[in-house]
């Protein structure tokens, strides 16, 4: 059976780079932003005429020739290759250590010695911190842990009006640096931009999904590589894509009991992708050393099933598993209950686009129905002097997020990069689309979407109200249904309840828009410098 | 192709303006339909903070206009579901110094003999209207009939109130004539015939003017709104600086911004408007945030810790003069327009939907039209195209 190791490449958006990205706890923001909302006058006396204290805005870094925003594989790799070949590069990255959301180093004091047993390439991966280690003490890498860049913009566009047409030649790119509440605002001046800001975990939402103990699949695999902890002792994995396979061998391996993997696709659909599978034989072992722990844990692999309604109280107690047709409608009279103590479910990933789009990259319709950037031969987007690699292309995994980091450096530093590198590229790039075809949700599966439930956690829409906007009230997209309802409107800004809302709205999914990456502090919007100056 | 006969009239716009039409059209007996090429709200309707403002317009024909709608809406909060979010709330307008108080002071005379409810605040009293405000304003004015709805809510909602038959998705892609009178619209789906169309498509409105063979110099002036993460009830009122005003009446291209400030009942303190003519560009501005945040923290000092969640921006409809066109247009019989309402779309929206629902019915109009008439421009081709004009 094949597979891939398609966990999020990147850093996906969030302020909280280390904790599990499950859906029980992934949009509740920051516990640093609730206590900010209420006034702090004493700290700011200040008279009206002179809101503004002295600047925050920290001097930047020399300008570089290169800025990329994600420190996952693709940013990694792309930073020390670029390095290698002469660039000085700024590295700005949310989390507070190199690796994204794939490779995740055991918190210090866990005492663990192996990070590599959870990890697929972590090899690669500890060659490439190395690398970032010693260009940095050479001055060649300049890298930005805890800095998340809310925005990019081309240089002159803050004033006067640019003339349109004509390519900017420098970017700035501004970033929220530290932790609440005593953020620092950032800002980076670069010749060019790569964007590997990765991907977050695609939820389709059922009854009870916000349960504790319901937790994002991805969430699962990032609390057994950086915390080394279980979500539960009986562990249902459900959901859609080769990752699911991938976490329940984590977790049988790590003590779990996995009473079942509940996987919506059928891989009969994988039939129709032979050339794409062969020409990937690396995938096809590692495929098999999952195959392989699931076997000798007992796990059992239901296709063709979805998860429909977890049940509990306090927490998680059980889960309605039912059969599908084709087109992901449960089929009624299938359902039975598993009895467990958690749930980790995901369904493939979606393309974290923001900053991208809000420059106006060109995107493309991936098979797996997310939005992707459109990309070419040299990882160049559509607007020139802006990269990206890894998942914002597509989700393609860890090992293809690297070499597209590598070739888009090369482009970048205007070197040849070695063959191997694209012929890598193109034959790790038709498996993942194959993978993607094979996981994309059918239409389907809101049937097991009652009224009732839950889909915007944040603000606590129901989906009956979102069918009420879309059906009765003339919404027709995501956009609309969000002004009539709050849907997405919360703190994570649509990144949970997106794919979900933009189902109900009869929409296939539009591109993220939203101009700004992350929460800002007003006081850092204030002190920006003045067009002109 | 299908057809459609019996229709009085074809409204083009589901934005609020377009929903007022078919709402007072309805309300008058006729029979409605209305066509958008995107969904409900999807223009400058859906970008809008829902200002119902009487507090920013000098004596006048809008003004006069703005007063007819506040009492409009004040009927339409009664019949139109609570999720219009309609809040008589009131608005503050503030002033730094004394020179910018004894303006206020000739601009609220001016109101007040319009009919506007006005009353002046000394400096010592403001912190009683606004505990969070600033200290060292030197006064200001409380304008009571100043109101907020949630303006897509208020769209969606007089939509389906007017019971019109809407067809939502569909572009018109023409304008249908005979013998120079209107006599319907195409789209990619269908003919709908009716001896009238109305054209309420906003900032768009100059296109379907041109449709119809007639000129229209709506433009674009973009506004750029913030929106904080949810606080407790910090902005009780609508409250902006009095530059606001000016910046209003302003013709200028350059960006302009004067903050507007005010809490909304889910939480978010929304942060307005910073206004600009540069097309349809929809590249974010990080000078026009800049500009709105430290304004409005100066305006609110607590509001300078905490976070903006979001920003997004829209495109007022502008004619040269800031003042609509509403009613049918001499140059072309049956054709009615009703747009170019600026940033103020929302709370001109029930006054202007029953100026039309009166042009279509004979009926006498509520209030003088002639300020409004769509034609006015034809004798200055000049004015339509010139984006650098100051007044």
């Amino acid at each position: 059976m094949p597979t891939s190791p398609s966990e999020p490449a990147g850093r996906a958006g969030r302020a909280d780079p280390a904790g599990p990205s499950g859906p029980a706890t992934a949009p509740t923001p920051a516990p640093t932003a609730a206590p900010a909302a209420v006034p702090r006058p004493a700290a700011h006396p200040g008279p009206a005429a002179a809101p503004v204290v002295a600047s925050a805005h920290r001097a930047a870094p020399a300008r570089a020739d290169l800025a990329i925003v994600g420190a996952g594989p693709a940013g990694l790799a792309a930073a020390v290759t670029a390095a290698g070949l002469g660039l000085r590069v700024v590295l700005l990255d949310a989390g507070d250590r190199p690796g994204g959301q794939f490779y995740r180093h055991p918190a210090p004091g866990l005492g663990a010695a192996r990070p590599e047993a959870l990890h697929h390439g972590w090899a690669e991966f500890a060659t490439r911190e190395a690398a970032l280690r010693a260009h940095e003490s050479a001055g060649r890498i300049t890298y930005l842990p805890l800095h998340h860049v809310w925005t990019v913009v081309p240089v002159g566009a803050a004033g006067a009006r640019r003339g349109h047409g004509a390519p900017a030649t420098e970017w700035i790119l501004h970033a929220v640096a530290g932790h609440a509440p005593e953020e620092r605002a950032v800002a980076v001046t670069a010749r060019a931009v790569l964007i590997a800001t990765g991907a977050y975990e695609r939820q389709l939402p059922f009854p009870g999904w916000t349960l504790p103990g319901v937790i994002g699949a991805g969430g699962a695999q990032a609390m057994l590589k950086s915390g080394l902890v279980l979500p539960g002792k009986r562990v249902v994995v459900a959901g859609s894509g080769p990752l699911l396979l991938a976490v329940a061998g984590s977790l049988a391996a790590a003590g779990a009991t996995v009473p079942a993997v509940v996987e919506a696709a059928s891989y009969t659909a994988y039939a129709g992708r032979v050339p794409a599978l062969l020409r990937n034989p690396g995938k096809l072992v590692e495929a098999a050393g999952y195959g392989g722990a699931l076997a000798r844990h007992h796990v059992r692999l239901l296709t063709r099933h979805a998860v429909t309604e977890a049940h509990g109280t306090e927490r998680v107690e059980a889960v309605t598993v039912a059969r599908l047709d084709r087109n992901w409608r449960p089929l009624p009279g299938t359902g039975r209950r598993i009895p467990c103590d958690a749930l980790a479910v995901g369904h493939g990933l979606v393309p974290q686009l923001e900053l991208a789009t809000g420059l106006g990259c060109a995107i493309r319709r991936s098979p797996d129905g997310t939005v992707a950037l459109e990309l070419d031969a040299e990882q160049r987007t559509s607007v020139p002097g802006i990269w990206s690699a890894g998942e914002t292309g597509g989700i393609g995994g860890a090992q293809l997020a690297m070499i597209e980091g590598e070739l888009a450096a090369h482009s970048v530093a205007g070197a040849l990069p070695a063959a191997r590198l694209t012929r890598s590229r193109a034959r790790l790039r038709a498996f993942a689309d194959a993978m993607a075809a094979a996981h994309r949700p059918g239409e389907g599966w809101t049937g097991w979407l009652r009224d009732d439930a839950v889909v915007c956690r944040c603000e606590e829409v129901p989906a009956g109200r979102i069918r009420e906007a879309a059906d009765d009230l003339g919404a027709r997209d995501a956009r609309t249904v969000k002004l009539l309802t709050r849907a997405g409107m919360g703190w994570c800004q649509g990144r949970m309840c997106g794919p979900a809302v933009a189902a109900l709205a009869g929409e296939e999914g539009a591109p993220d828009r939203r101009p700004l990456s992350c929460p800002v502090p007003l006081r850092h919007l204030a002190e920006l410098p003045p067009a002109g100056h | 192709m299908l057809k459609r006969h019996s229709l009085d009239v074809v409204i083009i716009g589901a934005g609020v303006v377009g929903a007022a039409c078919a709402y007072y059209a309805a309300r008058a007996g006729l029979s409605v339909a209305v066509v958008d090429r995107g969904p409900v709200a999807g223009g400058t309707t859906g970008a809008g903070e829902g200002n119902l403002l009487v507090s920013d317009k000098e004596a006048g024909p809008e003004l006069d206009l703005a007063l007819l709608s506040t009492r409009l809406w004040t009927e339409l909060a009664a019949v139109l579901p609570r999720e219009i979010e309609y809040e008589p709330k009131g608005g503050l307008v503030v002033a730094p110094d004394e020179t910018t108080v004894k303006a206020l002071r000739t601009f609220a005379e001016g109101q007040r003999a319009a009919g506007v409810d006005a009353v002046e605040v000394a400096a010592d009293v403001l912190h009683e209207l606004e505990p969070h405000l600033a200290p060292g304003m030197a006064g200001g004015f409380h304008y009571p009939q100043d109101a907020q709805v949630q303006p897509a809510q208020a769209a969606a909602r007089l939509l389906a109130a007017s019971a019109a038959e809407v067809h939502l998705g569909e572009e018109v892609t023409q304008i249908l004539l005979d013998r120079g009178a209107v006599r319907g619209v195409r789209t990619p789906r269908r003919e709908l015939l009716a001896p009238a169309v109305v054209n309420a498509a906003g900032t768009w409105g100059g296109h379907i003017a041109s449709l119809a063979g007639v000129t229209l110099p709506v433009l674009p002036r973009r506004g750029f709104v913030l929106v904080t993460e949810p606080l407790p009830r910090v902005v009780r009122h609508k409250v902006y600086a009095a530059d606001y005003i000016a910046d209003v009446a302003s013709g200028s291209a350059a960006l302009q911004s004067s903050a507007v400030v005010e809490g909304t009942p889910s939480g978010p303190v929304l942060i307005g408007a910073t206004r600009e003519r540069v097309g349809f560009d929809r590249t974010l501005s990080t000078e026009a945030l800049r500009r709105l945040a430290s304004q409005a923290a100066a305006l609110f000092p607590v509001l300078a810790d905490v976070r903006v969640m979001r920003t997004y921006h829209g495109f007022r409809p502008y004619l040269p003069d800031h003042l609509p066109a509403i009613g049918p247009d001499p140059r072309r019989p049956g054709l009615l327009h009703a747009c170019g309402h600026e940033g103020a779309g929302i709370g001109l929206a029930p006054a202007t939907g029953l100026l039309v629902a009166a042009a279509l019915t004979g009926a006498a109009p509520p209030l003088p039209v002639h300020p409004f008439r769509p034609d006015r421009f034809a004798a200055d081709p000049a004015a339509a195209d010139n984006p650098e004009e100051q007044h």
